[in-house]
């Protein structure tokens, strides 16, 4: 990748974080706690987006960043008050400076008219007389005097035959200087007068004088007729001046740029044609004009010279350079190298440099592979080690349990690499809920919880979906309208809580919302109603609560534009279980609903059941499993010729023969032989799934079958066991589809005879 | 080779600069803000320091200030990122302590005159 663009994608990273700083600032200050330090960082953030935005030339960005950027300012300067009213145009402010830098990264349009109302109302809140001058209008040379007659007339510095050049500034050698015909016009004399000041800013007078020697050859004199004797000399003062003859084309201009930095510094004249004394000392001092064709100080013979000014050593004489001093680079380096007494004190801090790593995710996957590998391949030699009967207080055992030990913390630190904070998928949510409530009429805020809790990046990418979806559906339909949470006692505002934790190796996410809590009554009629379930069905409170997950549900009256998108709290099931997640809600009526999702901390290993099936292992997803039972003969119903179901408890549960499934053998044993796993799939749907045997529970290593073979229906991935062997893992929802394609056929017409 | 420290809160002109800068042939150090400048100042003792005047903890003007009252690094010429918009700001960087300005957004040759120029 090109190195700027590299750049371009910090600077959008950056921009995510700065829109997160700033919202968070905003949301602060609408609560009232906005103290300067909160106003500051907020302008910072918006400063810095602008900065960045200016880099790459991002102009629709930069300029309402501008404006943003403007009233801010006036606001940390007190000119504008800060207020909550203020702090909420701010707030929407930041979704259209959001909308900007997602449009400028390509993601999206923006609604210019939208931006440019926006824009006014910023503008309105600053002195609409005070709105600021466009960006070129305020050029350095501000501070710069007028510019001389001569400049102001081009045509004047090619014009060499009449006096019109002459400056009514520079009197005092007029007469010099009306004697036009002896000047020749491309030389200058630049008289410089430093004061101390310009020392202790770290400039320098030698570079002035290499700078001016860029323009063309000069010669320098000093004057330090200034210089008191030693004991009077302050080693920071600045005593010694200068007169350069310069010899340019370039004009005056060119000249007073070189002075640009030490304005107001340095008591400064330019004048064209040579300066009488200067000119006179210089031939004076001819003698001992060094050689160099360019640049060429010189110094009055006064040996204690140019008090080095910065360089702040003790013994100012000491360092004085040698009275003729070139304009070279290395005479002057003695200044900064003489102040150079080591102190290394805290050699230790790293630069952010040397802090941060920046890796190719890739190195990081194939690092996490290898990983992998290793836990396989320490599983195997434990396994080997087990069969050969060594006991357990040898040496060779208590070897491999240190390097099982140290295998598992590679293992963890190794995914510590890779996991991230949530907070990148949290930092989105705020505007989500802002919106939503708008769009609904709601009033809702947005507390969050656990923002730094760590999960792997892969699973991160996929938070997002299903906590939007949560969220939405916590705002449109857990909270009440205002009116109707008056009417109820509670706070017209309603709470809605997004929080994140570790528990026992999975990471929870909760989304609780303060509302009305799921109206059990009405989910259950309305299931009837769809035909999701029969009227006369005795359900728990937990499970009519969780019917809301049923494929097809929806509980709003009427269809409203935040949850009417046709995803309903099934898609989020889904997507939610294709992670090898859970969902689940608890809802207490009046008082609001909590959805608790809860997904593995990575997707590089998986919790499973590892069974037997003709012969063969296979994994089966923990997640997917209900639960595990052996049938009994009476539990088992033939359905059709082939078919056969299994009662569990007041229900039936197709039966499927795993091996049969996937190919492995062509009758299958009576289910009542094997175990059956009770699984449930995506969509909700049931089937009990016949296995030979069950070795337990493991976790294992997903090795992707389609990078190392091809796709197999019915197979998710595979893994290695601790013996060695490739053992399948089921993709349970592939297996209860393959049967669903299958089988009705054969079955079907024996339905409707027996109808 | 000549070493530049350069202090900015904003990673992307951090990168900015490192770009144009290590392109230019110069040694680049890193500061996130003011107060980390400090420290990294003592351990790299650079030729010259960039810095930006808005940063959290210890902004630029803060950071020149205490350079310049540091005997062992005020000779160590400053340049500060300013934007045209804000002629005061610069102001206030000169009677900080400033060496130079650079004017955002920069481009690198304009960038590495300024160096030269204040640089030994």
């Amino acid at each position: 990748m090109d190195e700027l663009e590299a750049i371009k994608v910090t600077f959008f990273q950056e921009c995510e974080e700065l829109l997160a700083d700033l919202e968070g600032g905003l949301l602060a200050m609408q609560e009232g706690v906005g103290d300067i330090e909160t106003v500051n960082a907020v302008f910072r953030a918006v400063h810095s987006i602008k900065g960045g935005a200016g880099a790459f030339g991002l102009e629709p960005l930069v300029r309402f960043a501008h404006v943003f950027e403007t009233l801010l300012d006036a606001v940390r300067s007190g000119e504008v008050p800060n207020t909550v009213d203020l702090a909420a145009v701010m707030l929407r402010a930041s979704d259209v400076l959001a909308d900007h830098v997602s449009a400028a990264r390509g993601l999206g349009d923006v609604d210019m008219a939208a931006s440019a109302a926006m824009a006014d109302e910023l503008k309105a809140w600053t002195d609409p007389s005070a709105a600021p001058p466009p960006a070129a209008v305020v050029a350095e040379t501000a501070e710069a005097p007028p510019p001389a007659p001569v400049a102001a007339d081009p045509d004047a510095l090619d014009d060499d035959d009449l006096g019109f050049d002459f400056q009514p500034m520079t009197i005092s050698i007029d007469a010099q200087a009306a004697d036009a015909e002896l000047i020749p016009t491309n030389v200058w004399t630049v008289s410089i007068r430093p004061k101390s000041d310009l020392y202790r800013k770290a400039n320098e007078t030698a570079l002035l004088l290499r700078e001016l020697s860029r323009l063309g050859p000069i010669v320098a004199t000093m004057d330090d007729s200034a210089l008191p004797t030693l004991e009077f000399l302050d080693a920071e003062a600045a005593y010694v001046t200068w007169s350069v003859r310069v010899e340019t084309d370039d004009g005056e201009e060119a000249i007073r740029e070189v002075f640009e930095f030490v304005d107001g510094d340095c008591e400064l004249d330019i004048v064209r044609g040579e300066a009488p004394v200067e000119a006179a000392l210089a031939n004076l001092l001819s003698a001992i004009e060094p050689p160099a064709p360019h640049a060429a100080v010189q110094a009055a013979p006064e040996p204690v010279a140019e008090p080095a000014p910065v360089a702040s050593a003790p013994e100012p004489v000491a360092e004085a350079p040698p009275p003729v001093v070139a304009a070279a680079p290395a005479a002057v380096a003695a200044a900064p190298a003489a102040a150079a007494p080591a102190k290394v004190t805290q050699a230790d801090v790293p630069g952010p440099g040397q802090s941060v790593i920046r890796v190719d995710p890739e190195r990081i996957d194939r690092l996490i592979d290898l990983v992998g590998e290793l836990v396989i391949n320490q599983a195997m030699l434990a396994q080997r080690v087990g069969e050969y009967g060594i006991a357990p207080s040898s040496n060779l055992a208590m070897g491999l349990d240190e390097l099982e030990q140290l295998t598992r913390e590679i293992q963890d630190s190794v995914m510590a690499i890779r996991a991230q904070p949530v907070k990148s998928v949290f930092q989105r949510m705020p505007r989500l809920v802002r919106e939503v409530a708008n769009m609904t009429g709601k009033q809702a805020r947005l507390v969050m919880d656990g923002e730094n809790t760590e999960v792997d990046k892969t699973v991160i990418e996929r938070l997002s979906d299903p906590i939007t979806h949560m969220l939405r559906n916590a705002i449109d339909h857990g909270l009440e309208s205002p009116e109707e949470r008056r009417a109820a006692g509670k706070n017209p505002e309603g709470v809605v809580r997004l929080a994140a934790l570790h528990r026992s190796g999975r990471i929870v996410i909760e989304v609780q919302d303060d509302g009305k809590g799921i109206n059990r009554e009405r989910v259950f009629s309305i299931a009837v109603k769809k035909g999701l379930i029969s009227p006369d069905v005795q359900l728990t409170d937990e499970e009519i609560d969780n019917l809301i997950f049923l494929p097809g549900f929806s509980t709003a009256d009427k269809i409203s534009d935040v949850s009417g998108r046709g995803v309903g709290m099934d898609v989020v099931k889904r997507s939610v279980q294709a992670l090898g997640g859970r969902i689940s809600i608890t809802s207490r009526p009046g008082l609001g609903s909590t959805f608790t999702l809860s997904l593995p901390l990575t997707l590089a290993v998986l919790d499973g059941m590892v069974v037997d099936v003709a012969g063969e292992t296979l994994v089966v997803p923990l997640a997917a499993i209900v639960e595990s039972l052996r049938p009994k003969a009476e539990e088992v119903r033939p359905l059709g010729p082939v078919g056969s179901v299994l009662a569990v408890r007041d229900s039936f549960v197709p039966l499927i023969d795993v091996g049969l499934a996937l190919g492995y053998r062509n009758t299958s044993p009576s289910p009542t032989e094997g175990v059956v796993l009770l699984v449930e799939g995506e969509d909700g749907s049931r089937a009990a799934l016949v296995a030979d045997a069950i070795h337990g529970q493991r976790q294992v290593v997903i090795k992707s079958l389609e990078q190392n073979y091809q796709q197999v229906e019915g197979v998710a991935a595979a893994t290695i066991l601790g013996d060695g062997r490739v053992a399948l893992i089921l993709d349970v929802d592939a297996v209860i589809n393959l049967r669903r394609r299958e089988s009705p056929r054969p079955t079907e017409p024996s339905l409707i005879a027996a109808e | 080779m000549r070493t530049i420290l350069t202090v900015d809160d904003s990673r992307t002109m951090r990168d900015m600069l490192r770009m144009a800068l290590a392109g230019a042939g110069f040694n680049v150090v890193e500061a996130v803000d003011g107060e980390h400048g400090l420290e990294v100042l003592s351990a790299h003792r650079p030729d010259v320091i960039i810095t930006d005047i808005n940063m959290p903890k210890l902004d630029g003007f803060g950071f020149i200030e205490a350079v310049r009252v540091d005997d062992d690094y005020r000779a160590i010429p400053i340049l500060v990122l300013t934007t045209e918009s804000d002629p005061s700001k610069k102001q206030r960087a000169r009677e900080a302590g400033a060496t130079g300005w650079i004017v955002k957004p920069f481009n690198p040759e304009k960038l590495v005159e300024a160096i030269r120029r204040v640089a030994a």
